[in-house]
């Protein structure tokens, strides 16, 4: 592996501020924010960088749960941060949370134990960047998902309460809308699955490489990612959906659109 | 009574009592915006309100809602279609027969944006029909149809009303037709149930 000396990222560093004087000709505000992006990148990147460090040097299970939870609520929170009509009430939030802990910890800890096998099972060079993986790409199905949902069921809730008024239950009037909205969350997995080493070479894999191990080592790793991140969406995106269409309607199976918010621009 | 509403009251409409037997019409009208279509959604259990409702002396409470929504069944002015084709909107095991609103049998197959304004609510009418409900709730039914159309919607809901013993609730402007149709009528003004003698005062 070649190392790259804090030099060799400076001139990657020039060409982003390159990028960032050309985009300035056509409109201010998109250098300042390409510049923002970038200083935030390196900022995080290598506080996370620290922080693995010394998680490494310190095993034990009490930092790693820390550390694990501290991404699943920011995951939470971003889950909500882009959502047109969300469910009100921290409700959003507590779903989202909710739904990614159940799919990529779960997921995340069965990887661990059962297919990698690491010793101890919480050894954090394993959990930390797997769970992150998932937790990334969770947190995309998910959100796709429950904004889907809940814009459909603000759209198209006149058809909605026709199949109420007509004896539907609330799960049969709501069907076709859940369905739909499980399907956009999982095309991105799906897409990414079917396109893998066609079109795209997975950000994981490239990595391993570029830091000198074995392409077919880091296929196979790929490969497990892969997987676990499909799993862990589909069932994030059906727990998802599953609970925030109950909070869709009451107990008297009544369409209650009072508790999402009110769009937002 | 086949239909009893006791202090049923939500944001800026009611308390209002009212009751209707089986086999009687009750025409509700008023200016917009009084909360006639608000009274009937609550009615029908569609949106979230305080006090009763009782379908034959049973509380609203102890019925599922879908078993309720189909007992009190609500047609709503504007007919919403969610399926490609007229057949996907009726029970697999509907027995109604389409010529009874004059359409035939192959209209079941018939793609719903295709059909006129006409068909449109005779075919809303003859579904909410299927599940045989005890009570309707009718929601200025005729307001878009034409003359012709609309004596059709009237004399569907005649006929089923005297077969079904059904009680009907039917909100309308048309005073010609409240005349025609009904045995008692009733205005809501600014949320408040009048009796037509309170009204006219």
């Amino acid at each position: 592996m070649t190392h790259l000396s804090a030099f060799d990222l400076a001139i990657a560093a020039l060409l982003v501020i390159l990028l960032a004087i050309l985009s300035a000709r056509v409109q201010r505000d998109l250098a300042v924010q390409i510049l923002i992006a970038a200083l935030r990148t390196t900022v995080q990147l290598l506080l996370v960088g620290l922080v693995l460090k010394t998680l490494f040097t310190h095993v034990h299970w009490g930092w790693v749960g820390l550390m694990a939870t501290f991404m699943l609520l920011v995951a939470g929170r971003e889950v909500t941060a882009r959502q047109a009509r969300g469910l009100t009430r921290g409700w959003g939030i507590a779903v989202g949370t909710l739904s990614m802990f159940l799919s990529s910890f779960a997921v995340t800890l069965f990887a661990l134990i059962a297919i990698i096998g690491t010793d101890p099972w919480y050894a954090p060079q394993y959990a930390i960047p797997l769970l992150g993986m998932l937790l990334g790409n969770t947190m995309s199905g998910v959100a796709i998902s429950m904004d889907r949902l809940t814009q459909q069921a603000y759209q198209q809730r006149a058809e909605i309460e026709a199949r109420l008024m007509l004896g539907q239950s609330s799960r049969e009037a709501l069907r076709d809308y859940k369905r739909d909205a499980v399907r956009a969350g999982l095309i991105p997995i799906i897409n990414a699955m079917a396109a893998a080493g066609v079109v795209s070479l997975p950000g994981m894999m490239t990595g391993q490489i570029l830091a000198g191990a074995e392409p077919v080592e880091a296929v196979k790793y790929q490969i497990l990612i892969m997987f676990l991140i499909a799993v862990g969406t589909g069932l994030g995106t059906l727990a998802a959906v599953g609970i925030a269409s109950r909070r869709l309607f009451d107990e008297r199976q009544r369409l209650r659109l009072d508790r999402l918010q009110s769009a937002r621009s | 009574m086949r239909l009893r509403a006791e202090g049923l009251r939500c944001e800026g409409l009611g308390p209002i009592d009212l009751a209707v037997e089986a086999g009687d019409c009750l025409c509700l009208s008023g200016p917009s915006g009084a909360g006639k279509t608000r009274l009937l959604r609550m009615l029908a259990d569609l949106d979230p309100h305080q006090g009763s409702c009782y379908l034959d002396g049973v509380a609203s409470a102890r019925i599922p809602p879908p078993q309720w929504r189909k007992q009190v069944a609500l047609l709503p002015a504007e007919s919403r279609w969610w399926g490609v084709s007229v057949a996907d909107h009726f029970p697999t095991d509907c027995l109604l027969e389409l010529s009874s609103i004059d359409l035939p049998d192959k209209a079941w197959q018939w793609h719903v944006d295709r059909l006129s304004s006409g068909e449109r609510q005779r075919l809303a009418l003859l579904r909410v029909l299927a599940n045989q409900p005890k009570v309707l709730l009718l929601d200025e039914p005729t307001a878009n149809l034409d003359t012709r159309n609309a004596e059709r919607i009237e004399a569907l809901i005649a006929d089923y009303q005297c077969n079904h013993q059904a009680a009907v609730i039917w909100v309308s402007h048309d005073a010609a037709q409240i005349a025609r149709v009904s045995q008692r009528q009733l205005r809501i003004e600014q949320g408040r149930l009048l009796t037509t003698s309170e009204a006219a005062a």
